[in-house]
């Protein structure tokens, strides 16, 4: 039996730069979960459909599970643990709280990641699959935060609460 | 504190991801990683299985088959309890449905695991299976038959009669928590980490397969992805992951994979609904009928209750309901949320509004005329039946008087635009349940159950009714779940939770109150001190619920949940794309526990039935029977886009035959009967009636005016 081969990557998560040396056909996803135990972000699907597994690289949200781990030599990753803390929650973790914005949990933290992106693709002025007039600045309009949110799958259903703490972190001057 | 809608206690942990699911663990250090190979043909057996490449690949540590799997319980028949039979895998070379299990490996890695499984070469000998639900044959063995007077003869005499044929597809729950389990076996003694929603209703299952005591197994799963149904029975995930880590001797993870639990996991089976109605001209039912035909295995009869719904919904004196069966070659059925009602209801309130249609009827007017305190099926009064009030507050807060009387008669724009309407309702059920309640000097109550928390907020409902019990702050207690160490319940499913949990566990607190009251009287300030003074080692008392079967109640009432739901759908001229554009559910549940939280899962679940109306259909290939559609891509459940801003009113309610809380449960009742009035919606809009679920643009586009 050979062994499987691995390659050194360098990633830093959250801040911290971390080194490993991994199969190369080890996801982002499963570089978190199972090689720094950051299991924040999810596995739903494991093939791109459902968003759970939403992530940050380089300030850009991607799912993780379509990447692999060793294609983000020197990448800044950006994963729920380093948002906020049970004590000190981010402003939009308080709303989702607050507006009871899940049930069961599990998508959390990808609909916590992506609507944070969602808002500042809006204000970056990229556009979506609604947006009517590709010169004028693009509003934050319910319709357009749904569209850009529907990568990310709840079956608790939670989509109404959702919304309203997104409407409710923008109201506070996000 | 009761009632109050205070936020999850687990909310912090949760939105900042430090809750660890069952996969997420790390009780038992680093562990192997289990792949299942599934069987590539719908029906046969497994002819020659070569696994020689596999067990020589990097960091494999054993590939299992049926020729040297370890010996388990032998299955059992469908008599007796679903969930205590055994469950064996990789128990002989027959293949029964499609994607069922046929080699399982463990190796170093989930990638080595996943690789492995790729080189095990299968020859099969394939068998002609059955795949298609294909309608009422000649042959019916009638089941679960509840009836009144002579149909036949009231639906000759009319003189207002409906008789239409639906049909509803395969739902899947399909949980965002992928099915998985951490096993290991450790001095002789099993711990799993399993996303479940009962954990000591398995124990008996898998200890059979395993030949184990029950009391060597632990199951822990304190916080759960989702369930919906799913996640009530034993399956492999668990049995597999056992057998490995009892072979090995080190702790294995097993992760489904979404597609598996298309395959691995059971359905909601498919069904075909014959509904007969008859009424006098001012709208009095005197025929309600409702036969249907549901798909199941032979050896596994999940008997979804599409007939059942007609049994005391409304009151007709010629009435009757049953069902019966036909066998196909897939997966077993099981329980997915709204069992026999969600499809049972959107078939049986579409044909109401049908009727209501041909006597020329507001919808509401023919449910309001046809309403009952007695349930016509049990003979017994109905606790707490508040249908009436759900109508008439739903129809006043969503302003229904505004809505197109005629069909296809109201435009905005490029939308046709349409209001429909339909009652929900779901049995109320009680099983016996205890639930520990303690008190410690250090100033802290403990509560210990082994109901688990899906997402049903029961974490903090419990905290709060001990709370308010005991004048103590939500901040001192501390709610331990879902460990088979605890006190035994029911676990989470069938909407009994809540009130099982609450219940039990507000008796343990009065008995808690009456002990220290012996010793300290009734006028103490703080509770805490009296206890320090009075019982330095703690005090703790275990509360307890009745089975139905046990409670006199139960007797002398029917019980069940109702509620309401109205929406406002909107269909594309040209594409015949429906849009809901708002929709309100009105309930009556019982005492609300906590507004936040029920208002969130009522919400969730008429999301369910607008899901069931307009998107989810299991498809089945009739000539190989795998799930065409076994995946998020291709299995449509809605996504943000597809949901406006809806709203669920819970009236003020206390049904007291249903326990002293006058609680009640609220899973099931959201999904209930939202789908018929998306259904009814999209036929106002439109005058298509479509009455095969969902609907679809190209069922809608033929008819479209």
């Amino acid at each position: 039996m050979t062994a499987t081969p691995r390659l050194p990557v360098t990633l830093s998560v959250n801040g911290e730069t971390r080194t490993l040396t991994l199969d190369p056909r080890v996801t982002l996803l499963d570089a978190l979960r199972e090689h720094l135990l950051l299991t924040g972000t999810k596995k739903g699907c494991d093939q791109g459909q459902c968003g759970a597994c939403t992530v940050l690289v380089n300030g850009r949200r991607i799912n993780s599970c379509l990447s692999l781990a060793v294609m983000h030599e020197g990448d800044e990753i950006s994963t729920i643990e380093g948002l906020g803390t049970p004590e000190a929650l981010h402003p939009m973790q308080a709303a989702f709280i607050e507006h009871d914005g899940f049930q069961c949990g599990y998508c959390t933290p990808g609909q916590i990641l992506s609507s944070l992106s969602v808002i500042e693709e809006i204000r970056a002025g990229v556009p979506s699959h609604v947006t009517g007039d590709l010169e004028a600045p693009i509003p934050l309009s319910d319709a357009e935060i749904r569209e850009r949110m529907s990568g990310n799958l709840c079956r608790c259903a939670a989509y109404p609460n959702i919304m309203a703490a997104i409407r409710d972190y923008l109201g506070e001057g996000a | 504190m009761i009632g109050q809608g205070i936020s999850r206690t687990d909310g912090p942990i949760k939105v900042t991801g430090r809750a660890a699911y069952s996969a997420e663990r790390q009780d038992a250090g680093p562990t192997l990683h289990g792949y299942i190979l599934g069987a590539g043909i719908g029906r046969g057996r497994v002819a020659r299985i070569d696994i020689a490449a596999a067990e020589a690949a990097p960091g494999v540590r054993l590939v299992w088959t049926h020729e040297n799997a370890p010996e388990q319980g032998p299955a059992e028949g469908i008599e007796g309890d679903m969930m205590d039979r055994t469950r064996p895998e990789l128990a002989s070379d027959r293949i029964n449905y499609y994607g069922m299990p046929i080699a399982f490996v463990v190796a170093e890695s989930f990638e080595e695991a996943r690789a492995a499984a790729g080189l095990i070469a299968v020859e099969y000998e394939l068998e002609p299976g059955a795949f298609t639900l294909s309608g009422f044959g000649p042959d019916l063995n009638w089941r679960r038959p509840s009836q009144a007077g002579d149909i036949d003869q009231a639906m000759r005499e009319g003189p207002v009669t409906l008789e239409e044929t639906y049909s509803t597809p395969y739902h899947f729950s399909q949980p965002m928590e992928l099915h998985a389990c951490i096993a290991d076996w450790r001095d002789g003694h099993l711990h799993l980490y399993l996303t479940a929603q009962m954990v000591n209703q398995l124990t008996t299952g898998l200890g059979k397969t395993l030949r184990l005591d029950p009391g060597a197994i632990s199951i822990d799963s304190a916080y759960v992805g989702g369930g919906f149904g799913s996640k009530i029975v034993l399956h492999c995930e668990a049995v597999l992951a056992s057998l490995a880590t009892m072979a090995l001797g080190q702790p294995v993870k097993l992760m489904l994979t979404r597609r598996q639990i298309f395959t691995l996991v059971g359905h909601r089976p498919a069904s075909i609904s014959r509904v007969r109605l008859a009424a006098t001209p001012d709208g009095r039912l005197t025929a309600l009928g409702h036969d249907a035909l549901i798909q199941v295995r032979t050896d596994d009869a999940w008997d979804e209750g599409v007939s059942s719904v007609g049994k005391a919904l409304y009151a007709s004196p010629n009435r009757l309901t049953r069902q019966a069966h036909q066998a196909l070659d897939v997966q077993p059925g099981e329980p997915v949320r709204g069992p026999g009602e969600l499809p049972g209801l959107m078939v049986l309130e579409s044909a109401m509004d049908e009727l209501a249609e041909k006597l020329g009827m507001d919808p509401i007017e023919l449910r309001l005329r046809n309403d009952t305190q007695i349930d016509p099926d049990k003979r017994l009064p109905l606790s707490g039946r508040r249908l009436a009030d759900c109508l008439r507050e739903g129809a006043e807060q969503f302003g229904w008087r505004d809505r197109p009387t005629r069909p296809a008669s109201r435009r905005d724009g490029r939308w046709l635009v349409g209001y429909g309407v339909a009652s929900s309702m779901r049995g109320h059920y009680q099983t016996s349940a205890e639930v520990l309640v303690r008190i410690e000097p250090d100033g802290f109550v403990i509560v210990r159950s082994d109901m688990t928390d899906i997402g049903t907020g029961t974490y903090t409902i419990v905290a709060q009714v001990v709370a308010e019990a005991l004048g103590v702050p939500m901040s001192q207690i501390k709610v331990e779940l879902a460990h088979t160490k605890h006190p035994k319940g029911n676990g989470a499913g069938g909407s009994w939770g809540a009130a099982n949990t609450t219940v039990a566990a507000d008796r343990a607190a009065a008995e808690l109150r009456a002990r220290i009251a012996v010793v300290a009287g009734t006028g103490y300030n703080d509770i805490f001190a009296e206890v320090r003074r009075h019982f330095p080692d703690g005090i703790e008392e275990i509360g307890k619920t009745l089975d139905n079967k046990d409670d006199p109640n139960y007797r002398t009432h029917a019980q069940y949940t109702y509620g309401a739901s109205f929406a406002e759908v909107g269909v594309d001229i040209d594409t015949g794309e429906v849009r809901l554009r708002r929709m309100l559910g009105v309930f009556a549940a019982g005492r609300i526990l906590n507004a936040k939280t029920a208002r969130s899962q009522l919400i969730g679940g008429m999301i369910w039935g607008v899901s069931a109306a307009l998107q989810e259909a299991g498809v089945l290939d009739p000539r190989h029977g795998h799930w065409v559609n076994g995946d998020f891509a291709e299995y449509l459940i809605p996504t943000h886009a597809d949901i406006p801003a809806i709203d669920a009113i819970m009236l003020e309610d206390f049904d007291d035959k249903a326990n002293h809380l006058g609680v009640k449960g609220i899973g099931e009742l959201g999904a209930g009967g939202t789908g018929g009035s998306v259904a009814n919606a999209v036929y106002n809009a439109t005058g298509v009636r479509v009455r095969d679920f969902p609907i679809t643009l190209a069922k809608l586009l033929p008819g479209l005016p």
